[in-house]
């Protein structure tokens, strides 16, 4: 196989505040090739917007970003200059953020924004760039593509604001897509719509793709790979079919619990529930940082955790199957 | 309809909503229709599910229950006595709202004891020490500790606060709880909390809840009936199992296929609805769902479909109406 398009090792980032540091993202690895989906998976507070953030090279400037590898195309972020990032950001690597009323700029019309981009990294001529804005809008399925260059985001619709948002995105063919949940704030047609979407784009451009959700449902149904995150780290990481199939951290196994499942969970029943609260990421931490909420944390869970599974599926816990089959016992 | 309607404890007749709305700022006021001669009836200790896409009218069937805006025609009912001619503080005993957000729904300057009793100080009911009483005993109920009454709501996690907004829409034990999306700000595992303590809740007050949600899944787990809202109008409404089990109306169906379930490898599904949800300013002609149903005729193009009882429910469409033209005995 080819090497990959995104390799991330040991990735940390820590927050100074005022009663120490906030080691919000602790020690992350994973690998992405040309094509591939990943999506990021967790809940809010558990450092995957920041995660994406730090590969973007788009952290606040008291944040501090350590990484053994953070390799994009060759290209070591950890020490590229500004000039470098500047020239990847919008043109080799884009984003797509959550809100599509907030990340667009009011004041400027939708062609501005599209074109700007494609204006800034490559040498094309407003026509040129204006009619690439409008084959992408139509792409991703707005119908009068022209007359939208004229027109203001709030003249938009939120749907049709995420489409431009992902057209934005487009522009300059970029071979990585960070979509941070794209589809939380759009009605479950239009998310289905858009997800689809996106899905063949990346298909079609051989674009590879971190999606950040928390929708365990969306998770499923794109991903190649998956990385559940809780409180700052990867507990468990493997192709979707893997970690759907067989969860294995006790922490995934919790969060399909929650969720209703049409034609499974009994209709009415009491859905299963992850008690307790996410503990402080301030200051020293050690052992595993789920134990304060999970059933089967032992002493153990308090020394280092060690990483288990095979190349394909991989999950950090003292017990060597993360006491999956033990559940499984219980339930049968 | 089966129902006994002397056992309703709400009730919609003909409910219709009709805003002016204006185009530009010279424009010609012109008529939005946000609900449209919506009939329902809710038998006490029911929960009548909501859905529909974003601009279907849900919310401002919300506001109309709860006495914000009058209906421009129909009757809403509350135990058989006309909304309207109730006054506000009545009304508000026995119908309360649980919204969405709750990091805006509560008031950052108030303590959660002031926001929790401020419903008995309201309605005058008792003094200091049963208010103090009244706000521990509720507090317990939905799961807070008592020591958070000196807190406030910035103190607070997300699932904590949409508890402290269930308790104070039931301090005052209301008969009918109208909760618009309370749990799609919140991360699965606390909602997960909150949908099992709206259903604990239930069972121990019979209360009757119109839960609004976009989220099928959790619709299917909570609601024992479901009306499903298209551009104002109901057009569909059964039990929950002929819903999901046997929808009837093509946008009910295009609804269940776009809910993704945590199943890998079943792709995005194709709800084959078009993109663009039509302007409420200008519906369309005959079913106002034409346009992006895959089954549409002539017919539907030309005349709008009259309620068809199903066994289980009632569904506007040509397809299931034996007088139509274009009836089908399979899919009815």
């Amino acid at each position: 196989m080819d090497k990959p398009l995104l390799s991330v090792r040991n990735l940390t980032i820590d927050i100074p505040v005022g009663g120490g540091t906030l080691h919000a993202v602790r020690g992350i690895d994973f690998d992405l090739n040309r094509g591939e989906t990943l999506c990021i998976v967790g809940e809010s507070g558990s450092g995957k917007s920041l995660t994406s953030l730090a590969v973007m090279g788009l952290l606040g400037k008291a944040i501090r970003r350590g990484a053994d590898r953070l390799e994009f195309d060759g290209t070591d972020l950890t020490t590229a200059s500004p000039r470098t990032m500047r020239s990847l950001r919008g043109a080799r690597m884009s984003m797509i953020f959550q809100e599509p009323m907030t990340s667009l700029n009011p004041a400027y019309t939708i062609g501005d924004q599209l074109t700007e981009a494609l204006l800034l990294h490559r040498k094309v001529g407003r026509e040129a760039a204006r009619a690439r804005a409008v084959e992408l809008l139509e792409k991703v399925g707005i119908t009068a593509a022209e007359s939208r260059l004229s027109q203001y985001p709030h003249q938009l619709s939120g749907g049709l604001r995420q489409r431009v948002m992902i057209a934005m995105a487009l522009m300059c063919e970029p071979e990585l897509i960070i979509a941070d949940e794209p589809t939380t704030a759009l009605d479950v047609t239009i998310q289905a719509q858009i997800l689809r979407l996106l899905h063949d784009l990346g298909r079609e451009m051989n674009m590879a793709m971190i999606l950040i959700t928390h929708d365990l449902g969306v998770v499923a149904r794109v991903a190649d790979k998956v990385a559940v995150m809780y409180a700052g780290e990867l507990v468990e990481t493997g192709a979707a079919t893997e970690v759907f199939n067989t969860p294995t951290h006790p922490y995934t196994r919790g969060l399909l619990r929650c969720i209703p499942l049409p034609g499974k969970t009994e209709r009415g029943s009491r859905l299963g529930t992850i008690p307790g609260i996410v503990p402080s990421l301030i200051g020293d931490i050690r052992g595993c940082a789920f134990r304060t909420r999970c059933a089967h944390a032992v002493p153990a869970c308090h020394e280092a955790i060690p990483l288990r599974g095979e190349a394909g599926h991989k999950f950090r816990c003292v017990h060597e199957d993360g006491k999956r089959h033990a559940e499984e016992e219980a339930l049968a | 309809m089966s129902q006994e309607t002397s056992q309703a404890v709400l009730e919609l007749r003909g409910v219709t909503k009709t805003y002016r709305v204006k185009q530009g700022i010279f424009g010609k006021a012109k008529p939005l229709t946000a609900v449209n001669d919506v009939s329902l009836s809710l038998p006490r200790g029911e929960v009548l599910g909501l859905v529909g896409e974003s601009g279907c009218g849900k919310s401002t069937l919300a506001k109309i229950l709860l006495g914000l805006e009058a209906p421009t025609h129909g009757q809403v009912m509350i135990d058989g006595k006309e909304i309207l001619a109730q006054d506000r503080l009545s009304l508000a005993r026995r119908i309360q709202p649980i919204f969405q957000d709750p990091y805006s729904s509560l008031n950052p300057r108030k303590s959660i004891f002031d926001i929790v009793s401020l419903p008995l100080r309201v309605h005058k009911v008792g003094g200091p020490e049963e208010w103090e009483r009244k706000v521990r005993d509720i507090l317990d109920i939905v799961g807070l500790p008592a020591r958070v009454m000196n807190t406030y709501p910035s103190q607070m996690s997300g699932g904590q606060r949409q508890r402290v907004a269930i308790a104070r829409a039931l301090i005052m034990k209301p008969e009918i709880v109208i909760c618009d999306e309370p749990t799609s700000a919140l991360d699965v595992s606390v909602q997960s909390q909150i949908l099992n303590l709206l259903g604990d809740l239930r069972r121990e007050f019979g209360l009757t809840y119109l839960f609004i949600s976009h989220d099928l899944a959790v619709v299917e787990h909570l609601a024992t009936r479901v009306a499903v809202m298209y551009l104002g109008r109901i057009v569909e409404e059964s039990d929950v199992a002929g819903l999901f089990d046997r929808a009837g109306h093509p946008y009910t169906q295009a609804l269940l296929k776009s809910v993704l379930t945590p199943e890998p490898g079943l792709g995005v599904p194709d709800t084959q609805l078009g993109m663009a949800y039509p302007n409420p300013i200008d519906p369309p002609s005959g079913c106002q769902f034409h346009p992006r149903c895959p089954m549409a005729t002539s017919h539907c193009k030309a005349v709008a479909p009259r309620p068809v009882d199903t066994g289980h429910g009632r569904v506007e469409c040509h397809l299931h109406d034996p007088q139509s033209p274009i009836y089908d005995a399979k899919v009815a």
